[in-house]
């Protein structure tokens, strides 16, 4: 039963670390990975995606008045921007409602490490979702679109939506870090943009700083089909700034720091 | 300091109520060593302290004489159960088991030993672990924290919800480890469980440790107890065949002596005995009994009896 044998070579009373290597990030981000892939939850929202967008696209074909690529990839963004969040979110809050935080915490007590392995799982399936839209919405305009179909497509357009969806799950992701609980962090995620859109909005002395300060008016241009001015590219980066980056260095901060248990 | 767990005045206070004093003790290699305490007493604060988990307000442990977060892939080193429940309800128990053994690098082959090893193969393993019982749990997490092929173990609390099968399975287990020169900490609100499996002994109380020592140490009830008929004759006999005994304030004796010298030293002066049995007090059964009794653990911790 040599299964369960301590380290043989290690002299007694030894513990050596001198051959240690620390876990790489890479394998932090498979581990990441599988794990949003083998738990129902996890599963069925990645399959809701992959259904939802496809769905879309299905219904473009049928009613659109104008069957272009960009339409069709516009299509995509409602229900990526839906669901996105909430993949972004689980991703962080299933380990605080599970407590597998206090297994995972401690395989790797580099805590930073495992949140920046998330913050990459996340991307990586948000970039996903975002090739399996764009391969659908050029198949769908091939078969479907108008002659001019790609007349108004660009690089940067598809550039501006993939930051969309990149925006949308690390969102998401964010509100998970600040909750830490997947009920409060998923209303909170569409609740509060919207309520502060709406206040910034009836509040005329509020008008100038909205698109500095809010990102659905901030996003509202990245869904347009317009190239982006550089102003409101940075619209787009303050918003971020202060919707995005903030509240993960305060989320982080908070985790680096707690009682896991 | 080598595969010793130490915990150097270690203190973690919440708010106003300090869940753990200033506690100090070592696990050694090739040991069991039992946590003992009763619920509450600050033996899941201490363990976490020792993985990092919780940040003590005060003091450190160490593993090995490194800090378990300075530990490079500590899973490799360190087997830790903390809390069997602590697991995702909707991964079976193999996929557990795959999620850590993909963390610390050791590949699926080990996954299916491990599962062997704790009887946990074939369809259980299938299982969610939503429908394992905590004993299944407790099995499971026993196989994570030996998926690294640790040389220290820390488990909190691992007999729990195990049948007295289990227990012992767990018992020969954890023996074997230690006998190849591991070193086992392990918790637990019962002392029963504790003195089956352990070589060692803390006993925690408030917070506080309370008596450490080996089994044999702690389980010792030293000395003699005698109440007899006539005191003056008995100290008289006593002091005869050159005995030493102090009164124990209710008509009876407390002697470092053998009951059975008392027994002939009486007999032998003709002094009749009311009671002759082992002393109590410095038995382990006694103090934890005290410990666990609300009223009581005032007394006890103010004391901080040392064996
Ligand atoms: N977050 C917390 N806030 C306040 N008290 C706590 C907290 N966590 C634990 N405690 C208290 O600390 C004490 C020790 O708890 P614990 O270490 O779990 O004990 P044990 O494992 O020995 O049963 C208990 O009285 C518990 O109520
Ligand atoms: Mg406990």
């Amino acid at each position: 039963m040599n299964v369960a044998t301590p380290h043989g070579s290690v002299a007694p009373g030894t513990l050596d670390l001198t051959a240690d290597k620390p876990v790489p990030f890479g394998r932090l981000v498979k581990v990441e990975l599988r794990k949003m892939l083998d738990t129902r939850a996890g599963l069925w929202l990645l399959i809701s995606i992959v259904l939802l967008t496809g769905l879309v696209l299905v219904i473009f074909l049928i009613n659109a008045d104008d069957k272009s690529f960009v339409n069709a990839m516009q299509a995509t963004a409602t229900p990526q921007g839906i669901l996105l969040p909430v993949l972004g979110i689980l991703l962080v809050t299933s380990e605080w409602s599970q407590r597998t935080a206090m297994v995972t915490f401690t395989l790797e007590p580099h805590r930073g490490k495992v949140l920046w392995s998330k913050v990459t799982a996340a991307v990586l399936l948000g970039l996903a979702a975002v090739v399996l839209a764009l391969v659908v919405a050029s198949a769908v305009t091939a078969v479907g679109g108008t002659s001019d179909a790609w007349h108004d497509a660009s690089l940067q357009l598809v550039l501006q939506y993939v930051v969309l969806q990149l925006l949308s799950v690390l969102g998401g992701l964010v509100f998970g870090l600040l909750f830490l609980n997947t009920a409060a962090a998923i209303v909170t995620s569409y609740a509060l943009p919207i309520a502060f859109s709406i206040i910034t909005s009836l509040v005329s002395s509020f008008h100038k700083v909205q698109p500095w300060v809010d990102p659905g008016t901030a996003q509202t241009p990245l869904q347009s089909g317009e190239i982006l001015s550089g102003k409101e590219w940075s619209h787009v980066i303050v918003t971020s700034l202060i919707w995005v980056v903030l509240p993960f260095a305060i989320g982080m901060w908070r985790v680096l720091r707690a009682e896991v248990k | 300091m080598g595969r010793v767990i130490t915990l150097e005045n270690v203190t973690k206070r919440y708010g106003a109520f300090t869940a753990v004093d200033d506690v100090s003790f070592t696990a050694q290699p090739g040991r069991v060593t039992g946590f003992l305490g009763p619920n509450g007493a600050g033996k899941s604060t201490s363990m976490r302290v020792m993985v990092g988990l919780t940040p003590p307000n005060g003091g450190r442990a160490t593993i090995g004489g490194h800090l378990y977060s300075q530990i490079p892939n500590p899973a490799r080193h360190v087997g830790v159960l903390l809390d069997a429940s602590a697991q995702h309800a909707g991964r079976t128990g193999r996929e557990v088991l795959r999620i850590s053994a993909d963390t610390m690098g050791v590949g699926p082959k080990r996954v299916e030993e491990m599962l062997e090893l704790v009887g946990l193969s074939g369809n259980e393993a299938k299982r969610r672990v939503r429908n394992y019982s905590l004993g299944m749990r407790q099995r499971l997490g026993i196989a994570n924290a030996f998926l690294g092929d640790p040389s220290v173990l820390i488990l909190d609390e691992p007999v729990n919800g195990l049948d007295p099968a289990g227990i012992h399975w767990m018992r020969g287990l954890l023996r074997q480890f230690a006998s190849q020169g591991g070193t086992v900490l392990l918790s637990s609100h019962l002392l029963h469980e504790v003195e089956m499996i352990a070589d060692d002994m803390i006993l925690i109380g408030r917070g506080k440790i309370v008596a450490q020592g080996t089994k044999a140490e702690l389980l010792q009830t030293r000395g003699t107890y005698v109440k007899p008929e006539d005191p003056a004759a008995l100290l008289q006999a006593l002091q005869g065949a050159g005995v030493e005994a102090i009164p124990s304030g209710d008509g009876g004796f407390r002697s470092e002596a053998e009951p059975i010298d008392i027994g002939r030293a009486a007999a032998a002066a003709g002094v009749v005995l009311i009671e002759l049995k082992p002393a109590e007090g410095a038995g382990l059964e006694e103090m934890f009994l005290q410990l666990t009794s609300d009223d009581a653990r005032e007394s006890i911790t103010a004391q901080g009896v040392q064996v």
